[in-house]
């Protein structure tokens, strides 16, 4: 394939999933990882893994991983073609429906949509993280660090980079 | 959006206030790059507290609407307030502004990645951050449970989503395509009882 074929595939993959990214693009990893690792094998789980990881330390929207995953698959134009990809339909649908009543919190519709979304997001988010703890080859201390960071977030309110830093440093020592 | 609201208290006095495409820009670009772990305070702070262009109930509401839509929440609402006081090119000025330095980070840290991504050092630091930020997205999900309506149903679609998607393997989009619908119509029934 080359490089512009998978740009444009890249694009028009990612076009398609913006728009069911329903609660933000973490939800659309367990599909973004199944078609660039599973299904055309542009990159491996552990590089995929390690593009989520640095999407964390960025500053801004929380949805930066897919730059980096376009980025490393397909350099300059995949990052644009995949950042753009994930952004441009939610924010055109955001502009024709921005002035929708009905999609207020307060009407009914709008509640429906919320009430009745909030579990799929849950459950994807819930998929998401699963799939990140399965597609890094770790040992036990690696999934020590995973369910003491769950504990952490639940329990106190540090800025989650903290926990980041603290991970990337018992990495780097040794002890992962 | 704010005028023609039934109840008179919607009305602000930023709503004719116009505000420059570039002066969109750089406020979104600060609340980008300052906005590390999350940038919805960091939009709060800047738009609510310092700026005075939206009112408490206003960002709730912003907000509110970007969360039932697809996408970045924090992408929807700069889209809506650049709208909102600068038209089209108002939109566009505040969303690259959000976009433009995380997209020029990433593009560091993948160089970073190239040519370090092997060395030993960064291997260990790299599968320390990837096993925290799975429990970061994990934890997440857990705590969106304590917001969850006490429904059976509810539940029942959650683990839908997890099983089909993260066990199974499921093409997402079949998935959404068939748990939305049904679950935004159960929602919608509950409310008519």
């Amino acid at each position: 394939m080359s490089r512009i074929h998978i740009i444009s595939a890249l694009f028009g993959h990612f076009l398609l999933l913006s728009l069911i990214a329903i609660g933000g693009v973490t939800t659309v990893l367990p599909d973004i990882q199944r078609y660039v690792v599973d299904t055309q094998h542009w990159m491996t789980a552990a590089q995929f893994a390690d593009a989520f990881a640095l999407g964390q330390v960025s500053p801004g929207p929380n949805m930066m991983y897919v730059t980096l995953v376009g980025w490393m698959i397909a350099g300059w134009g995949g990052a644009i073609a995949t950042t753009a990809a994930m952004v441009l339909p939610p924010a055109t649908l955001t502009l024709l429906v921005a002035r929708a009543r009905s999609l207020s919190p307060q009407a009914r519709l709008g509640r429906a949509f919320r009430g009745g979304l909030a579990p799929i997001t849950l459950g994807l988010m819930l998929a998401s993280g699963w799939i990140l703890v399965t597609s890094v080859d770790q040992r036990w201390p690696g999934y020590v660090l995973t369910v003491l960071t769950i504990v952490l977030v639940l329990r106190t309110k540090w800025n989650p980079l903290w926990l980041i830093a603290a991970g990337a440093i018992a990495g780097m020592v040794g002890l992962i | 959006m704010v005028t023609t609201g039934a109840t008179g208290s919607r009305v602000s006095e930023s709503a004719e206030r116009r505000i420059g495409p570039i002066t969109l820009f750089r406020v979104f670009s600060g609340i980008a790059v300052t906005g590390f772990g999350g940038t919805l305070p960091w939009a709060h702070r800047e738009l609510v507290e310092r700026r005075g262009w939206l009112t408490e109930r206003e960002f709730v509401e912003t907000l509110g609407l970007g969360q039932v839509l697809p996408g970045p929440n924090i992408c929807n609402l700069a889209v809506m307030v650049g709208q909102r006081f600068a038209g089209y090119t108002g939109a566009a000025a505040a969303l690259v502004g959000l976009l433009a330095s995380p997209f020029m980070c990433m593009i560091g840290l993948g160089l970073a990645y190239h040519w370090f991504g092997v060395v030993p050092l960064a291997r260990g630091a790299l599968s320390g951050m990837s096993a925290v930020a799975a429990g970061l997205v994990l934890a997440t999900g857990l705590k969106m449970t304590t917001g969850l309506q006490r429904h059976w149903r509810g539940w029942m679609f959650g683990v839908l989503a997890f099983v089909g998607v993260g066990i199974l393997r499921w093409p997402l989009l079949g998935v959404v395509l068939v748990l939305s619908p049904l679950a935004v119509a159960a929602a919608w029934w509950d409310e008519a009882r």
